[in-house]
């Protein structure tokens, strides 16, 4: 950690132990599958074998006959109960959103779909009762390649709809009146570069697999599910299945990673919901690694066709973007709206004068894609910083004076961009300035100069990426004109208690983020007590009864500010009584360290926390005032944050057998204020190795027939420490404008940036020998045809691999 | 996930585990778990009955027995890595044992379960191939002892009968003036081997006395690089000549094709790493 640190006076700005980690660590823990309930009955899924079949018949009777077993159901018992699993943002009016069952009834449409629940007393009764069902299948053609999806004449997924796109979002900047014509720019252009570029299937791959526990509760029910959104979630389950929403709590206990895998309402918490009510029993379903990878939704997964029109000394004058976003085989909570995220995020921090951007999403017959890391802007981050090197070297020009040339400089802030966003702050130069002398960029460039020469079979290769993204989901307003179902306020409570004891309620439902330690230090700071005397309460519906929960960078940015305004509000109370009992007026109190002091004589105070028992007795008390200190305050932003950072990387690319290295990895992030720097380094370093992990690592494979070829770790390869670089990480900081803490959000960041940085420096070791493009992960064998095959290392597969081909160059453009 | 239903028997010595194979039914030996176990829980399989051979105290340790080190095939990798005989004797299993999984794996898993399983993307066969290890077997009419040229059948499928136990590994000590490597190559650092290559030289002044090279998941069973040991064999230990020599690395392989590598690549890696081996065994990397 190379942060340095001006020593803050106050809890924010310090490097604080979390507060979570001694109970976590020591095993202490209280996850869903650890709950158990008097009666628990367990469930187990049998799931389909075929990606796309009809089903001609379920006979259950053998299982239902095996000792332990005490029902078993299918999907034609629940088939009108179940209703559909929710899609809560319809991102153009004649979006086709063909209906999610739970439990497949007549059709399956991905290989590990649902078709019957066996509920035994035991775990291992139900798991083997599954070996007892017997489902005949009628298999039908299965459609996996979107490019293949979108021609004329293709299998379709769903019977039931025209084709297999589900929209088709355009945005462009003339006819919006945020930019010119792109046509235009696009005829006018000097130059122009067109891509086309893979955004890989990715899994979440969270440590905790899922699980949910539901217990029959009087006329309703509790909930115990890991899951990122208790809130939202209860709010899905009522109405979908018409339990009266006061009548389902909903808890997140524990939650063990979600990376927005767990941002999701779930067949598997639907079918436990289901059955819990048919029997009024309490029913438990954890599932297996191998159904997580399998059926737990994906991300990414998007063919990305990109033009970028520019004059010859390398001013960017246009950008056209067309995707084609793999939903998978159903549309979940935010399927549809994760790649059209990109629209507002491909810019990036360019002035590029004209834009066009289209997202079509497609249909097949694959397990759903929806939120993962990033959800939207990694995708365009990638996208956009790829490009840029594109164009760099058809212009024979240095990336990093390429972007110079075009980004928002510090003094053009607030800046709105061609598709109508207003960033209110950022400093490209200074963050890149600072991560260059850090990199040692010169030396590394002299390196890999001498490296060429001598034709070394280690070459060096350096990549920027010089990112922004969006977060803090989100303004309501913005969101609900986007088609949203909901809004992205986020709620808090501030609670003095008797003892001077401070109890926080967040509506932000974290998973592992540290939201107990860094709203501690928030709150810590506003009242002026010490950190230790913070609580915070979250995650369950019945205690903190109101939130948007956790996801998109959101906590802090919305939530935390949430709880300043909470806060505030307490103070302003709390000198009411102050001024009472100090027999003083209100505008003669000065609040400084958590006590109120009388302006002149210093002598005269009173601590918050001793006015927390003097409302709490309530003997002498303003006339008038309730005899509470206690406050709420739900903040609905009025714009989002725009983190910013400049990465670079450093990759070494041994020629011979195509493996790639990482020699140094730098990043500088502006992500404003900074509450807790340990946490922020901890998000950071997280999000680079997933982002990592894309260039170099993972993949969801399906085979020709739809399967899951990489259905475990053995064969998805999640990087290990082992397997990451040191990262050198350091901050620059300009504050947020929009809120008043002025922070910006970290949670995805790291995800966001790097990606690009890995690609981008692979491509410069190996350019020199013709390589233009290698297929993401960049496997050693993907690298090592592209210099020895002149491939983008498409072809490496496996026979019955349907990892995409290699493309010709970038015949389709982008319109 | 959870395995079906087995019966479990626990022997104390190799003469009860060998009555336990005789019982009847679809029976496994159980040894670190460190496949089988996953392979259960995935109902891949779902043996009658589970012979668990972890208190059977005789199949574990190191000793040394003349010219040759004898490792008990329940002895864990973490005790193979530290023990001293191995590392004075046999230093190419210390250096293929270390690539193997991760710390805890290695605390579980054992030498003779990781060469009984016969996994062709696993290390040690290919060790035990390159030593010339011999491989003594327990079964009800006596003890039997199998060359390692012959005890690799097939994928997953080695000499040891449905009724018999491995019971220990006899490793001839290299003499003076060898040196080895295990050169492995894989995309992360816990996963199975792509492709392995172990390598064992005995250096003359700069003359390759003798070589003994192996593959790792070239074939559906651990291979021997013959024609690289003879090009090598009284050759320079310079890099152009055993570049040349390892060209013959894929000669008698018969690779696979998975998401990792195509046989073709698999067959290219071979020659590299076999090259970056033999150096690395001869100290000239």
């Amino acid at each position: 950690m190379t942060v340095t640190e001006e020593r803050p006076t106050g809890e924010v700005g310090r490097a604080r132990l979390r507060k979570e980690d001694a109970r976590l660590i020591t095993g202490q823990t209280n996850w869903t599958d650890n709950i158990s309930v008097p009666g628990l009955l367990h469930l187990a899924l049998l799931r389909s074998p075929s990606a796309h079949a009809k089903i001609t018949s379920i006979d259950v009777e053998a299982a239902k006959a095996r000792p332990g077993v005490i029902a078993v159901f299918t999907g034609k018992d629940f088939a009108e109960e179940q209703g559909s699993i929710p899609c809560a943002w319809t991102v153009t009016p004649d979006m086709v959103n063909p209906g999610h069952p739970s439990l497949a009834v007549d059709e399956v449409k991905h290989a590990g779909e649902a078709v019957a629940v066996v509920v035994a007393r035991d775990k291992s009764a139900a798991q083997d009762a599954l070996e007892h069902i017997d489902v005949d299948y009628d298999t039908l053609p299965v459609v996996l390649d979107m490019e293949a999806a979108v021609a004329d004449g293709a299998d379709k997924v769903h019977a039931n709809t025209e084709g297999n796109r589900s929209y088709s979002f355009v945005f462009e900047s003339g006819a919006a009146g945020t930019g010119g014509s792109t046509d235009e720019a696009f005829n006018d252009a000097e130059v122009v570069v067109s891509r086309r570029f893979i955004q890989q299937r990715l899994i979440p791959a969270f440590m905790e697999p899922r699980s949910t526990v539901v217990q029959p509760v009087g006329e309703g029910f509790t909930m115990w599910t890991a899951t990122q959104i208790p809130h939202i979630l209860r709010v899905m389950l009522s109405l979908t299945l018409g339990i009266p929403e006061h009548k389902m709590r909903v808890i997140a206990p524990d939650v063990g990673g979600g990376f927005g895998g767990k941002l999701q309402v779930t067949p598997e918490e639907f079918i436990c919901a289901l059955v819990s009510r048919r029997l009024g029993k309490p029913v438990k379903y954890t599932e297996s690694r191998s159904e997580s990878l399998m059926t737990a939704h994906h991300g990414r997964d998007q063919i990305q066709y990109i033009d970028i029109a520019a004059k010859r000394d390398g001013t960017v004058t246009g950008l056209k973007v067309r995707l084609l976003a793999d939903m998978g085989a159903y549309l979940r909570l935010l399927t549809p709206v994760v790649p059209v995220i990109g629209a507002f995020v491909f810019p990036a921090i360019y002035k590029f004068p004209a834009y066009r951007f289209q997202c079509d999403g497609v249909f097949t017959n694959k397990a759903p894609t929806d939120a993962y890391r990033g959800a939207g802007r990694p995708e365009a981050t990638f996208g956009i910083e790829r490009i840029m090197d594109e164009l760099a070297a058809e212009l024979d020009m240095d990336p990093m004076e390429l972007r110079r040339k075009n980004w928002i400089t510090h003094e053009e802030f607030p800046f709105t961009t061609v598709v109508g966003m207003v960033y209110d702050s950022g400093n490209y130069e200074a963050a890149t300035d600072k991560a260059l002398q850090m990199m040692g960029w010169d030396a590394l460039r002299a390196e890999q100069k001498q490296r060429r020469q001598s034709n070394d079979p280690v070459q060096l290769g350096l990549g920027i990426s010089t990112f922004t993204e969006m977060c803090g989901l989100a303004p309501s307003r913005v969101v609900g004109s986007l088609g949203a179902a909901a809004g992205g306020w986020e709620q808090a409570s501030v609670r003095m208690l008797p003892t001077g004891m401070v109890e926080v309620v967040t509506g932000a439902s974290p998973h592992g983020q540290g939201h107990v330690t860094s709203f501690s230090q928030i709150v810590a700071d506003q009242l002026g007590v010490p950190f230790e005397h913070v609580g915070v309460v979250h995650g369950d519906t019945s205690s903190s009864h109101k939130g948007l929960d956790t996801y998109g960078s959101r906590s802090l940015v919305v939530g935390g500010i949430a709880l300043v305004k909470a806060a505030e509000k307490v103070v302003e109370k709390a000198k009411r009584v102050a001024a009472h009992l100090l027999e003083a007026s209100e505008d003669d109190l000065d609040f400084k360290d958590g006590s109120f002091s009388v302006r002149g004589t210093p002598d005269s105070k009173l601590s918050i926390q001793e006015i927390a028992f003097a409302t709490f007795s309530g003997h002498n008390l303003p006339d008038g005032m309730e005899p509470s200190l206690d406050s709420d305050a739900t903040f609905d932003p009025e714009n989002f944050s725009f983190p910013h950072g400049t990465h670079l990387c450093a990759t070494e690319v041994d020629t011979e057998t195509g493996s790639v290295r990482i020699r140094k990895y730098v990043c500088v992030d502006d992500i404003g204020e900074v509450i807790n720097p340990m946490i922020v380094e901890g998000q950071v370093h997280g999000g680079l190795a997933q982002g990592i992990a894309q260039a170099l690592y993972e993949e969801a494979v399906y085979d020709e027939d739809g399967n899951l070829t990489t259905g475990s770790f053995v064969d998805y390869l999640v990087p290990s420490a082992l397997d990451l670089p040191y990262f050198d990480t350091d901050r620059t900081t300009t504050a947020a404008t929009s809120n008043p803490l002025g922070v910006k959000g970290v949670g995805e960041a790291g995800t966001i940036a790097s990606t690009p940085a890995v690609v981008n420096a692979v491509l410069d070791a190996v350019r020199h020998k013709g390589v233009t493009d290698i297929l993401m992960p960049m496997t050693p064998e993907r690298v090592w045809r592209a210099i020895h095959e002149s491939s983008d290392g498409g072809e490496r597969a496996a026979e019955g691999s349907i990892a995409y081909s290699a493309t010709s160059d970038a015949e389709e453009s982008a319109l | 996930m959870i395995p079906a239903a087995f019966d479990y028997v626990r022997p104390s010595s190799v003469d009860e585990a060998v009555q336990a194979l005789g019982g009847g039914g679809d029976i496994k030996l159980l040894a670190g778990g460190q496949s089988f176990i996953p392979v259960m829980r995935l109902r891949l399989a779902a043996p009658d009955t589970v012979v668990d051979l972890g208190r059977v105290d005789e199949l574990r340790g190191i000793r040394e027995d003349g010219d040759a080190i004898v490792i008990g095939a329940m002895t864990t990798h973490a005790d193979v890595l530290k023990n001293a005989l191995v590392r004075e004797h046999a230093e190419l299993i210390t250096k293929a044992t270390e690539t193997i999984a991760d710390r805890q794996v290695r605390h579980r898993g054992t030498f003779g379960g990781a060469l009984a399983h016969a996994d062709p993307a696993g290390d040690l066969p290919a060790v035990a191939l390159a030593l010339d290890a011999e491989m003594v077997i327990a079964g009800s009419g006596g003890r039997r002892t199998v060359p390692a040229a012959e005890f690799f059948l097939d994928y997953l499928t080695t000499a040891v009968g449905e009724d018999e136990v491995l019971v220990e590994v006899r490793v001839p000590k290299l003499g003076a003036g060898w040196g080895s490597h295990y050169e492995k190559f894989n995309r992360v650092a816990q996963a199975w081997s792509i492709v392995g290559v172990a390598a064992a030289v005995q250096l003359d002044g700069d003359t390759i006395a003798q070589a003994r090279v192996a593959l790792t998941n070239m074939s559906s069973v651990p291979v021997r690089a013959s024609a690289v040991e003879q090009a090598l064999t009284g050759g320079p230990a310079s890099a152009e000549a055993v570049e040349a020599a390892a060209a013959h690395a894929n000669e008698g392989t018969n690779p696979t094709s998975d998401l990792n590598a195509k046989a073709d690549y698999r067959g290219h890696l071979a020659q590299v790493l076999t090259k970056r081996a033999v150096l690395a065994a001869a100290g000239r990397n």
